[in-house]
């Protein structure tokens, strides 16, 4: 009964949230929305009993990637933009196309669904793991270093190339600042910077003339 | 109704992935929103994987949802940095707009 209540309860949050994603017309606020749409989707992660995955959905999404997208969204200054939905109308034939085929997707979801038969036994197949005394993050990390060791390394190849990819794109050469050349300071010479002069007596020297 | 069951869940992915489909096509804004629209598409993915995680008390599926959120959080930092190159470039990231590839 509490599994049902919460369920409905976070999973219209859920799917009203992803609705306002898609139909605000401010940026900021479908940020936002797209926050609150992970939040009630990892809630539902604890509460389903995948409670590692739920807390990484939060540090990851909320706490990194919306994060990204919010300073995106404001550093670009397309937050006050005027958009309206439907503001384009030589190019509004692709509106209806696209309502047609998403409904579509849906409705083959809905059957493929609706229409797949549980096999009796397939529910006692591989149930060692959820009778063991172990918590979800515990067994999630014995079988993520042990088994899947090599797809983790290849994963964490994948977030450094793009951690370097995103940082050559956006990175820029601007004239006119003045940077701290190592190289620089260390193979200066001393006939380069120091210049010994004879001062007569009486008479000064002149400085850069 | 009142039993949850696999196909609850299996039913809110279904409908989390068609919103992210119908926010891709209807979008008439910045693109930004599209870059949001397939995070939902990839939220709803990663509902199936851990449900039938759950139901079927098999942890790959989970292992696999862990993946699924790296290549997510690559594929946005990408996106997002192509999008401000672009607008330094050509000053609007408006759908409409861009069209120098003319597709």
């Amino acid at each position: 009964m509490a599994h049902a209540i919460f369920f409905y309860t976070f999973s219209i949050i859920a799917v009203i949230s992803a609705i306002m994603v898609t139909a605000s017309k401010n940026t900021v606020h479908s940020v936002f929305f797209l926050i609150l749409d992970f939040i009630s989707i990892s809630c539902l992660f604890i509460m389903i009993g995948a409670e590692f995955l739920g807390m990484i959905m939060l540090i990851v999404y909320v706490g990194a990637v919306a994060v990204l997208f919010l300073f995106v969204v404001m550093m670009l200054n397309v937050a006050q933009q005027k958009n309206q939905w439907f503001a384009g109308h030589q190019s509004s034939r692709h509106i209806p196309v696209g309502f047609i085929i998403s409904i579509l997707i849906f409705f083959e979801i809905i059957i493929v669904i609706g229409g797949w038969k549980y096999k009796p036994e397939i529910f006692d197949i591989n149930n060692s793991t959820a009778q063991t005394t172990l918590s979800n993050t515990h067994s999630l990390g014995q079988i993520l270093y042990t088994d899947y060791i090599h797809v983790f390394q290849i994963s964490g190849m994948v977030l450094l190339v793009a951690m370097i990819g995103a940082i050559v794109l956006t990175f820029r050469q601007r004239s006119g600042v003045k940077r701290q050349s190592y190289i620089k300071q260390i193979s200066r010479e001393r006939a380069e910077g120091v210049e010994v002069l004879e001062v007569q007596n009486n008479k000064g020297i002149k400085i850069d003339d | 109704m009142i039993d949850i069951g696999l196909g609850h869940y299996l039913t809110l992915g279904a409908v989390i992935f068609s919103i992210g489909v119908i926010g891709i096509f209807l979008n008439r804004k910045n693109i930004i929103v599209i870059l949001m629209s397939i995070e939902l598409i990839l939220l709803a993915v990663n509902i199936n994987l851990v449900a039938f995680s759950i139901y079927l008390g098999d942890l790959a599926g989970q292992v696999f949802t862990l993946f699924i959120l790296t290549v997510a959080a690559a594929e946005a930092a990408i996106g997002l940095a192509i999008i401000v190159v672009y607008f330094r470039n050509s000053g609007t990231i408006r759908v409409e707009e861009i069209d120098n590839l003319k597709g």
